[in-house]
C-alpha cells in the first residue's frame, strides 16, 4: 500500500512527434514511485529548454527539401518544431542501415536543416534520397553553444564545421553581435556556405584554403592570432567546429591570449543520453553526447585526450 | 548504515554500477563512484575486439530502456590496461565482465582478464542480443552453466560470479547448478528479450531487431527472480534490473540480494542516480527503525 505524502510536481516538455506534451516531473523525497503517467527525471538536473538527453523513439518524418551546396556536401530539411539550439545535434536514422550524429546547420522553429558530408553507408543512402523520403530524426541533444548579447563572436570553422557555425552565426546576429567568421576548406570546391555568410551585414567573413584556390593560402589558424589582436579590446568569444587537430591549435591560441572560447568536440556516439558511455572523454569521464559536444575552453582544457587521441566503436583508443 | 559485505570485500553502499553501463572507460566507471556507486561492474569483454551492432542500439521509452549494443569491446587484452587505469582513479570494488562464444574461450578470457585488479569476475553468459553469432545464449542451459563456471573457476584468481538471464524460465534451477560448480555468488538479471517496432516506418527499431529490455519494466520481473533464487542458493546475489529508486532498492534486499546492479536508471534519473537512491533508501530506512541492510536481507521470505 502506498501512502502519498509528498509529491513536488513540476511540469517539463518534451517533443514527441512534432507536438510538445507536458510530463510532470515527479520528486517524491522518501523514494515512492510516482503515480503512473508521472515521469521519473531528475529534479535537480538543470534542463536546458528543451532538455535534452530523450532518446525516444525516432519521428520517421519526410525530407522536405535538399539544396547541393558542394558536390559533397548536401542541405536536408525537415518540418519540425525541434527547438534546438545552435551546437545541438539529431539522430538521423534509416532503417536498416544505421543511424548517425549530425549538427543541426539551422533552426526558425518550424523547419530545421542538416548539412551532411557523404561519408559512409548512411549518408551515401541519403544522399540517394528524395524530397518527400522519410528518415528518422530524434533529439536535439547535447548541450549547445553560448549566445551570448553585447559580445563580439569569432567563428572558426574548419570544413563542415561551418554547419553548426552558421546556425550560432544567426542567432547571434538576430541579437545584434558583430561576428568574424573564419571558413577553411581543402580548396575553394569544399567551402561551406561561403554565399550565404557574405551576405550578412555584421559579419566579417575570412577564407582559407589549403591550396590557396580561394582566399588566404593555408590555415584557419594562421589568421586567428591576428584577428583576435584586432578585437582585444571587445568581449570576445571564439566558437569553434571542425577537425580536432584544427579545434586543438585554435585552443591553444586562445589559451595564449586568454579568450573565451568553445568548441564542439566530435566523439564516436550510441546512446545520446550519457547512458553507454562510448563517448566519455578522459580523464573526466564525461559523456560528449550529454555534457558536450560543445564544451567551454575551461573543460577543453581537462579533456586530456583532445587532440591526442579518440575511441572507436570497440572502444579501442585510435591515436591521431 | 548502507556499508555491505560481499564476499568479504567492504563495499560503503550495495549499489554497483551494472556491466555495459557508462562503463567503455575506466575515466567514466570512476565518474559513477562521484555519483554514488558502492562498485562498478566493467563493460563485458571478449577476447577479440567487437565493434557491436549498428545503431540504433539504445531507445528510451517511458517505462523502458531497450538496448541491442552488441557487446561490443576492445578485446580482453585492451581491457586489462583500462582496467588498470580505473583502480588509479578509484580504490572502490571493481567487478571486471567477461563473455565468449566457447567453454574454452570463456576460460581464456577469464584467465586475462585476472592481469587486471579486478575484486570480482562477473561471467556473462546472458547477453540476448548476440544470439546470430553465439546461438542461444548459455544461460538458458543448466549444463551449459555449469562447464562454464567450473572452466572460469579453474582459471579465475577472483571470486566468480555468474550473470544469469530472466529469459529462463528455470532461472532459480539455474542458479544452484552455478553454486554447485563453484560460482562464489549469482548476479540476477541480465536485460528481458524484446523489442519496438516503428510503426511509421514499419520497421523495428533497433538494428538489431530485437534487443534487451531495462528499466522500470524490468524491475517486477528481476525482483521474482532474485526472489526465487534466494530460496535455492547460499551464495550471495548481486540483485540487477530496473532499480531506480529507493524502495526499488530495498525491496530487491528484502527479495535476498546483498548488492544491486543500476544501470538504466542513468537514463531515467540522470548520472547521479546511484546518489538519489541512496539518499532515498536511508530515509526510508530512517523512517522504518531499519538499522542495517541486514536486517532486511531476505525478510520477504519471512
Amino acid at each position: 500500500m502506498i501512502h502519498w505524502t509528498k509529491l513536488e510536481v513540476q511540469p517539463i516538455y518534451k517533443i514527441f512527434g512534432g507536438k510538445f506534451i507536458t510530463f510532470f516531473e515527479a520528486s517524491t523525497p522518501a523514494g515512492l514511485r510516482p503515480l503512473a503517467g508521472v515521469r521519473i527525471r531528475s529534479e535537480k538536473k538543470v534542463i536546458n529548454f528543451p532538455p535534452p538527453g530523450f532518446m525516444d523513439k525516432p519521428n520517421y518524418i519526410k525530407i522536405k527539401n535538399i539544396v547541393t551546396e558542394t558536390p559533397f556536401v548536401k542541405t536536408f530539411y525537415f518540418d519540425l518544431e525541434l527547438k534546438s539550439r545552435p551546437g545541438q545535434f539529431v539522430m538521423l536514422w534509416i532503417p536498416g542501415v544505421d543511424q548517425k550524429p549530425f549538427s543541426i546547420g539551422s533552426d526558425d522553429g518550424q523547419t530545421f536543416g542538416l548539412s551532411v558530408f557523404k561519408r559512409g553507408p548512411l549518408t551515401e543512402k541519403l544522399f540517394g534520397l528524395n524530397t518527400g523520403d522519410r528518415v528518422g530524426i530524434s533529439g536535439p541533444f547535447g548541450k549547445p553553444f553560448s549566445i551570448k548579447p553585447d559580445t563580439h563572436y569569432i567563428m572558426v570553422a574548419g570544413g563542415y564545421g561551418a554547419a553548426p557555425l552558421g546556425y550560432l552565426t544567426a542567432e547571434v546576429s538576430k541579437i545584434g553581435c558583430q561576428i568574424d567568421f573564419i571558413i577553411g576548406a581543402r580548396n575553394a570546391e569544399n567551402l561551406l556556405f561561403q554565399n550565404k555568410l557574405s551576405e550578412l551585414q555584421n559579419l566579417h567573413l575570412h577564407i582559407t584554403t589549403d591550396d590557396g584556390s580561394e582566399g588566404h593560402k593555408g590555415f584557419v589558424t594562421d589568421i586567428l592570432p591576428e584577428i583576435l589582436k584586432v578585437n582585444s579590446e571587445k568581449n570576445t568569444l571564439v566558437c569553434t567546429c571542425g577537425p580536432e587537430m584544427m579545434e586543438k591549435k585554435v585552443l591553444e591560441i586562445c589559451n595564449e591570449s586568454n579568450t573565451d572560447c568553445e568548441l564542439s568536440i566530435e566523439r564516436y556516439m550510441k546512446c545520446g543520453n550519457g547512458v553507454c558511455g562510448q563517448c566519455a572523454v578522459d580523464p573526466l569521464g564525461i559523456c560528449m553526447c550529454t555534457d558536450g559536444p560543445v564544451v567551454s575552453r575551461q573543460i577543453a582544457n581537462q579533456i586530456t585526450e583532445f587532440g591526442k587521441y579518440h575511441r572507436d566503436k570497440t572502444g579501442s583508443k585510435i591515436i591521431y | 548504515m548502507l556499508e555491505t559485505i560481499f564476499l568479504n570485500k567492504k563495499f560503503t553502499n550495495p549499489i554497483v554500477l551494472a556491466s555495459g553501463i557508462r562503463g567503455v572507460t575506466a575515466a567514466s566507471m570512476a565518474r559513477t563512484i562521484e555519483d554514488g556507486c558502492g562498485g562498478v561492474t566493467a563493460k563485458s569483454v571478449s577476447k577479440e575486439p567487437r565493434t557491436g551492432h549498428p545503431n540504433p542500439t539504445c531507445i528510451g521509452m517511458d517505462h523502458f530502456f531497450i538496448n541491442a549494443v552488441g557487446l561490443s569491446n576492445p578485446g580482453v587484452e585492451k581491457a586489462v590496461e583500462e582496467l588498470k587505469e580505473f583502480k588509479k582513479f578509484s580504490d572502490r570494488p571493481l567487478i571486471g565482465s567477461i563473455f565468449a562464444g566457447t567453454f574454452d574461450e570463456f576460460a581464456e578470457v577469464a584467465e586475462k582478464i585476472c592481469e587486471a585488479p579486478i575484486d570480482f569476475l562477473e561471467v556473462n553468459v546472458s547477453c540476448p542480443n548476440v544470439s546470430k553469432e553465439f546461438g542461444t545464449p548459455f544461460a538458458y542451459s543448466t549444463e551449459a552453466v555449469e562447464t562454464i563456471t567450473k572452466k572460469v573457476k579453474e582459471r579465475s584468481k577472483v571470486p566468480v560470479i555468474i550473470k544469469l538471464s530472466p529469459n529462463a524460465w528455470n532461472i532459480d534451477v539455474i542458479a544452484q547448478a552455478a553454486e554447485s560448480a563453484g560460482a562464489d555468488a549469482i548476479t540476477a538479471v541480465n536485460t528481458v528479450s524484446g523489442m519496438i517496432i516503428d510503426v511509421y516506418s514499419r520497421k523495428p527499431v533497433l538494428h538489431n531487431k530485437q534487443g534487451g529490455v531495462s528499466g522500470p519494466a524490468l524491475f517486477p520481473i528481476a525482483l521474482k527472480c532474485v526472489f526465487d533464487i534466494y530460496k535455492k542458493v547460499k551464495i550471495p546475489i548481486i540483485g540487477t534490473g530496473g532499480i531506480s529508486t529507493g524502495e526499488d532498492a530495498l525491496a530487491m534486499i528484502m527479495a535476498g540480494a546483498t548488492l544491486l546492479g543500476v544501470g538504466s536508471a542513468v537514463y531515467f534519473r540522470g548520472q547521479d542516480a546511484f546518489k538519489k537512491i541512496t539518499t532515498e533508501m536511508e530515509d526510508i530506512m530512517k523512517a522504518e527503525n531499519i538499522d542495517s541492510l541486514d536486517q532486511i536481507r531476505g525478510s520477504a521470505h519471512l
